[in-house]
């Protein structure tokens, strides 16, 4: 049992500040369960969105000490706490009130990303042939739990705010998830290029140390999508030979 | 109805977690107009939490496997207080639900031939669970949202609703507020579908999130709708129990399914030490035989391990009661071991339970595949909800469905792991097609200004309450009283006085007090959800009073043992004209010659 201190982002859009609550630790505890306890205890009124308190949903994210963070996974131990430890909201999305941003620009992205596209059935019954390994190359993508940590640290969105030109790195990986699904017949590289942005990204690999899910969002994600978008769009010899098939093909 | 944010649907659907979507994925597939609400953002629901996987008798891996072994299990599961027509719509058609998944985008692990692979689970005669690693419920839940999205419904998100309003008997619509902002909003509707999920936040001990309030329940109860099974809720026997700060959260039933095996300070498989009637003929009697059971020998049966959750629960209980958990009070679930049979188990651990490998080693410094874990009971499902029709899904009030955790039938006593899940597809799926058809046939109600401005008032009230205390140490009163009187062992005793301590409970939920305005306010909604929290609480308590027997997760102390005549009674609450709640016997309906000829077919 230790008393520590947290200092927390309390405010809105408007106004605000960092306010310092002294409270007991114990054992284990979790900078997630800290808040928790100043808000019970101190400010009932104290706004934090989560849900799952196991790092499996994503609701938690905030930036400890600096550093973007789900806040059930972040110990104390880990943590320099003879400091206070500072707790504030993300920063790439409004604010909504203390800990809780708007993240709701997400899920419009994600709407206008094109729905997943099967191919049909191998079988008559309906069902398709899928092997582990083609389930095992896509699946560091959808173990993607949304916690808008990779674009809350992604200076396009971050420092630079084109959240209307470049849909970030979750839905890079998202995009990533589609494109090399066993079973998708859609192509969205040429959108890929023209409306989200994937241009902008210029790899400086933030988007992968911040991800809780430890999924190489830059390297398996992003650039094969640039190298995909690349050699369609911009590879000469490509763009010779889709010009020699259109004219081969018949009317 | 000035000053409030009005919306106008078909079908509205309350609760965004596997069922909610489902049923919406329906509704607007059968050309209805859909909200719907949910009480966080999409994605975060607890499906997401769900680990183990979906059942389903697809017989990729055991031939032998068909919808007939499935609905015996469940039947055997429940100890057939199960409806049989659910439990039978759910065997028959939870292969194409599963199915239909992976046309929607889901990747699910495969069989060396390439289709679905499935695993064992407690309770299952055969692998039965498709399974993606040990995060199915995200492979699930994420693969709805997306599908879903694309299909054109209105979602509500971090919305809650506080009242459902009604025109005559019919539902009419529902009253709620958004977190964000505090801003009232009236849905109009000619149906509704709760697929709200549980009620774990009435525990200490609770797998389940801050949303688990049984406000489904609570709102269906108080709407006129009659709950039946709450007596029986599920305490999942492996719950992290150290450090303090994660216990309760789950560990998935996979770990077992996989060859974990239980163990005592001692050392010993205590598993083996009790194994009921009902399973004696299933289960392995050696440690040799479970193992082969595990690595698909055909002729072995199940490790006791994997006996149904209710009975493991209590094993652990009484381990620990009897002096001989581990430090922590929990007793030792250990996969490291298998490293004595399998070549490279490190590293197939890793592979089969990322999941649980991570959130040990991260919350915990344990590496699972080195050391054992300890675990013990918590709170994680309640079996009981909303009486509903098994084909329709509707409750007793006209346009009012019920799908999922909330609604009751399925699982009887006690529910088999992995029948969650494709409970909320098969159900989910129904609640959306007849509620829809409802829809269509039925006018638009009216709604009552009274009843909307009641509502509202309702929803004010902790603002008003000057100088009242805040409602976070009511709510956490609750739940160390139910915690202790009202958990895995029960009595007659500790149940009258829990009853008397909820109603006095009650009296302070009244007068919380909160600080605050109205945006985005953990105060304020924690004294909503009270409401809910006390209504299934009494639910639960009424209904564990009355069934003066041990049957299922429904243990009596007094009652020890299984009672044939309480076999053939579901417990079944309501309110009454006056605001109190009332409860009757109400016969379990009887299997038809067909279904029989199955469960005695099964053994």
């Amino acid at each position: 049992m230790a008393e520590s201190t947290f200092r927390v982002w309390r405010g809105d859009g408007e106004t605000g500040g960092f306010q310092d609550y002294t409270i007991e630790t114990t054992t284990g505890m979790v900078v997630l369960d800290a808040v928790h306890r100043i808000q019970a205890e101190q400010a009932n009124d104290l706004a934090v969105r989560w849900n799952c308190k196991a790092g499996r949903c994503g609701s938690c994210s905030a930036e400890v000490n600096g550093m973007p963070k789900l806040m059930c996974m972040t110990r104390l131990s880990d943590l320099p706490m003879d400091e206070p430890v500072t707790i504030e909201p993300m920063k790439a999305f409004p604010l909504v009130r203390d800990l809780v941003t708007d993240v709701s620009w997400n899920y419009r992205v994600k709407e206008n990303i094109d729905a997943f596209q099967p191919r049909k059935p191998d079988n008559e019954d309906g069902t398709w042939e899928i092997f582990q390994d083609d389930v095992d190359r896509v699946m560091e993508f959808r173990k993607c739990i949304e916690c808008f940590l990779c674009q809350d640290v992604c200076h396009v969105l971050r420092d630079h705010h084109l959240h209307e030109e470049f849909i970030g790195p979750r839905f890079m990986v998202h995009v990533a998830a589609l494109e090399m699904h066993p079973l998708d017949t859609g192509d969205r590289l040429e959108t890929l290029r023209k409306d989200q942005g994937v241009g902008y990204c210029n790899i400086t690999k933030c988007c992968t140390k911040v991800c809780p899910e430890s999924i190489t969002i830059t390297d398996n994600a992003i650039i094969p999508l640039k190298e995909r978008v690349v050699d369609r769009a911009y590879d000469p010899l490509a763009k010779l030979l889709r010009v020699v098939r259109r004219k081969g093909t018949p009317a | 109805m000035a000053g409030f944010e009005r919306h106008e649907h078909d079908v509205l659907i309350v609760g965004a977690g596997g069922a909610g979507l489902r049923a919406a994925i329906e509704a607007a597939a059968a050309g209805a107009s859909v909200g719907l609400v949910c009480k966080s953002l999409l994605g975060k629901a607890h499906t997401v939490m769900a680990e183990g996987g979906v059942a389903a008798a697809l017989a990729n891996v055991d031939e032998r496997d068909n919808w007939q072994v499935h609905f015996a299990d469940t039947m055997r599961g429940g100890q057939y207080l199960n409806d049989w027509r659910m439990a039978e719509l759910h065997a028959r058609e939870s292969p194409d639900r599963v199915r239909e998944l992976e046309a929607w985008g889901a990747l699910m692990d495969r069989t060396p031939d390439g289709r679905i692979l499935q695993r064992n689970f407690g309770g299952h005669a055969y692998p039965r669970l498709a399974h993606v690693g040990d995060r199915t419920g995200l492979e699930m839940i994420r693969t709805l949202q997306d599908h879903g999205v694309h299909q054109g419904m209105d979602v509500f998100m971090e919305c809650t609703v506080t009242r459902l309003l009604l025109d005559g008997g019919r539902v009419a619509g529902a009253f709620a507020y958004d977190r964000e902002r505090g801003r009232f909003r009236v849905f109009g509707a000619k149906a509704v579908v709760l697929a709200t999920g549980g009620i774990g936040k009435a525990y200490q001990i609770t797998s389940n999130s801050w949303e688990y309030t049984g406000d489904g329940h609570a709102l269906a109860y108080h709407a006129g709708a009659e709950l039946m099974d709450m007596e029986f809720i599920q305490f999942h026997p492996t719950g992290m129990v150290w450090p303090p700060s994660v216990r309760g959260i789950l560990v998935t039933e996979g770990v077992r399914g996989e060859g974990g095996v239980l163990r005592n300070s001692e050392g010993r498989r205590f598993m083996f030490d009790d194994i009921p009637a009902l399973y004696k003929e299933q289960t392995a009697d050696s440690p040799e035989e479970g193992w082969r059971y595990v690595v698909g020998d055909r002729d072995a049966r199940r490790p006791p391990e994997l006996l149904t959750r209710d009975h493991v629960a209590r094993c652990i209980v009484r381990e620990v009661k009897e002096g001989r958990g581990s430090p922590h009070g929990g007793a030792f679930l250990d996969i490291a071991w298998i490293s004595e049979k399998i070549a490279d188990a490190p590293a197939h651990i890793r592979r089969k339970l990322p999941g649980m490998y991570h959130q040990f080693k991260a919350l915990a410094d344990i590496d699972i595949t080195k050391e054992p874990m300890e675990v013990g009971p918590t709170t994680h499902y309640v079996m009981g909800g909303v009486r509903v029709d098994a084909d329709t899904q509707m409750s007793n009030v006209p346009g009012l469905f019920a799908a999922g955790e909330c609604a009751a039938g399925l699982h009887g006593a006690n529910r088999l792991g992995g029948n969650s899940l494709s409970d909320l597809l098969v159900f989910g799926k129904r609640a959306g097609e007849y509620a829809a058809r409802f829809a269509s046939e039925n006018a638009a109600s009216s709604l009552d200004p009274e009843q909307v401005a009641a509502a509202k008032r309702h929803s004010l009230a902790p603002f008003a309450n000057n100088g009242g205390k805040g409602p976070y140490q009511v709510q956490e009163d609750l739940q160390e009283l139910m915690q202790n009187e009202v958990g895995i062992v029960r009595t007659e005793d500790d149940l009258a006085s829990a009853l008397e301590q909820i109603e006095a409970l009650k009296e302070r939920a009244a007068n919380v007090a909160v600080t605050g305005n109205r945006e985005y306010n953990p105060g304020w909604h924690t004294a909503l959800d009270l409401d809910c929290l006390l209504t299934v609480s009494e639910a639960a308590t009424r209904a564990a009073i009355g069934r003066r027997e041990s049957r299922g997760a429904h243990s009596r102390v007094d009652y020890p043992a299984k009672d044939p005549d309480w076999g053939r009674y579901n417990l079944v609450l309501w309110k009454d004209a006056e605001g109190n709640m009332k409860s009757r016997r109400e016969p379990v309906r009887e299997l038809p010659g067909r279904l029989t000829r199955i469960i005695e077919e099964q053994g």
